[in-house]
């Protein structure tokens, strides 16, 4: 079991994204540094484009969280309504 | 020679937020913008003077509605409106709307109109540039004599969207005949007896003093069954086939705007109903009362817009509007 993580720039709109994420993903662990939010889960993250426009009250193409986005591991599958890293391949 | 050493120095803030915000969203916690533009924003205290010209209340007094609540700030808007963000919406919106008035004018889709689709179009919508203008001063009259800034603030955008459709509807009426079809949509509305229904109405509601049956009369029961008639019923099940299609695209923003407001409206209504059984009945019977009012000002539109089928699509709207009640847990 490895982790994957995704990190974005610590801002009022990344927070959303965090929470959802969160919300998402129970065993996921939030690391802070300056400027700097980054978010570890073991071995799958998923970001669910529902949850977040639960929380922000509009609707929310994921390509958005590109503007925040610093940096990521793991393979990478995305789709309209799901963002997922995982070591899957 | 020295080196430099450079490294990233952490600075917290000395608070998340406004201690007034902190307070009501359980402590001391990043708050959203919506947040921060909306709670602890209402006047609530050292008034020193009773407004003049209406001394039982004070300037700013909840008991001017007969809703009561504990704390006016449960009517928060799903979809989290401030100023900055509810202009960015808007504008992103009106943009969508030049792009279809440049769509349908440079394949000169307008010309291609038939005479009756065109005379249809017209005699429908031109009336309801003053169906729009009562929604503006109606939610207006709410932002003024409401209470709390999520429902006062919410109803002043409101107010400016209803403003922005009698804006779309007079602009469609030129673009698509002479400016005198403004006249004539007005004349409609003051001297045809088919208006008259709907104009009375309307007119009742422009007078009323509680702001939140106010609410309910215009923003759930009349936009609720109106906009789906119009923009649903007719312009797109009913003028589409007819070859109207440039009719639907340049009034877009309409049904678009009434499905993101619907889910407001909602929260709304049933935050108010879920506080207590004293508010439940009330909203019942006032969504009753204007529900049957409303089919019934719009039995004769109906026919205008859609003739012999107007009352079947109005039945249906109708059923509609009553499962989207039923969602809110009330029964009518």
């Amino acid at each position: 079991m490895s982790n994957v993580f995704i990190a974005f720039q610590a801002n009022e709109e990344s927070r959303p994204l965090v929470d959802a994420i969160v919300a998402d993903n129970p065993e996921a662990q939030v690391v802070y540094s300056p400027g700097l939010v980054k978010i570890d889960s073991p071995n799958r993250l998923v970001v669910r484009r529902e949850t977040i426009e639960e929380i922000i009250g509009r609707k929310y193409d994921l390509q958005e969280l590109t503007v925040n986005l610093v940096t990521m591991t793991g393979n990478l599958e995305e789709d309209d309504d799901e963002f997922v890293l995982s070591w899957q391949h | 020679m020295s080196s430099i050493d450079l490294q990233a120095k952490e600075i917290k803030p000395a608070r998340n937020t406004f201690t007034h915000v902190a307070k009501l969203i359980g402590g001391d916690k990043p708050a959203t913008r919506y947040q921060e533009a909306t709670l602890g924003i209402q006047p609530t205290q050292n008034f020193h003077y009773r407004p003049t010209w209406d001394p039982q209340y004070e300037i700013f007094d909840a008991s001017r509605s007969a809703i009561k609540l504990a704390d006016w700030y449960v009517l928060k808007d799903p979809r989290q409106y401030y100023y900055a963000n509810w202009t960015i919406t808007r504008a992103r919106q009106h943009e969508a709307v030049e792009a279809n008035y440049s769509f349908v004018d440079s394949r000169g889709l307008l010309t291609r109109l038939t005479d009756e689709v065109r005379a249809s179009a017209c005699q429908v919508l031109m009336p309801l540039r003053h169906v729009a203008w009562a929604g503006n001063m109606n939610n207006t009259f709410i932002c003024a004599y409401g209470y709390g800034t999520a429902i006062t603030a919410a109803t002043n955008f409101h107010a400016m969207d209803h403003l922005g459709i009698a804006q779309y509807l007079t602009r469609f009426g030129l673009a698509v005949d002479e400016p005198g079809v403004l006249d004539a949509g007005k004349n409609d509305w003051l001297n045809d007896p088919r208006w008259q229904v709907l104009r009375r109405l309307v007119e009742d509601t422009l007078v009323m003093k509680d702001p939140m049956e106010m609410f309910v009369a215009q923003n759930l029961c009349i936009d609720g069954m109106l906009y789906p008639l119009i923009y649903g019923s007719y312009i797109d099940e009913h003028l589409t086939l007819k070859g109207g299609t440039a009719v639907a695209m340049l009034t877009s923003f309409m049904p678009e705007w009434h499905d993101e407001c619907k889910r407001w409206v909602d929260a709304v209504v049933k935050a108010c109903a879920v506080e207590s059984e004293e508010n439940k009945v009330l909203m019942t019977e006032w969504i009753r009362a204007w529900t049957d009012r409303v089919q019934a000002a719009l039995a004769p539109v109906a026919e205008i817009a859609l003739g012999d089928h107007g009352q079947e699509a109005l039945a249906e709207v109708r059923e509609t509007f009553n499962a989207r009640i039923a969602k809110l847990g009330l029964t009518l």
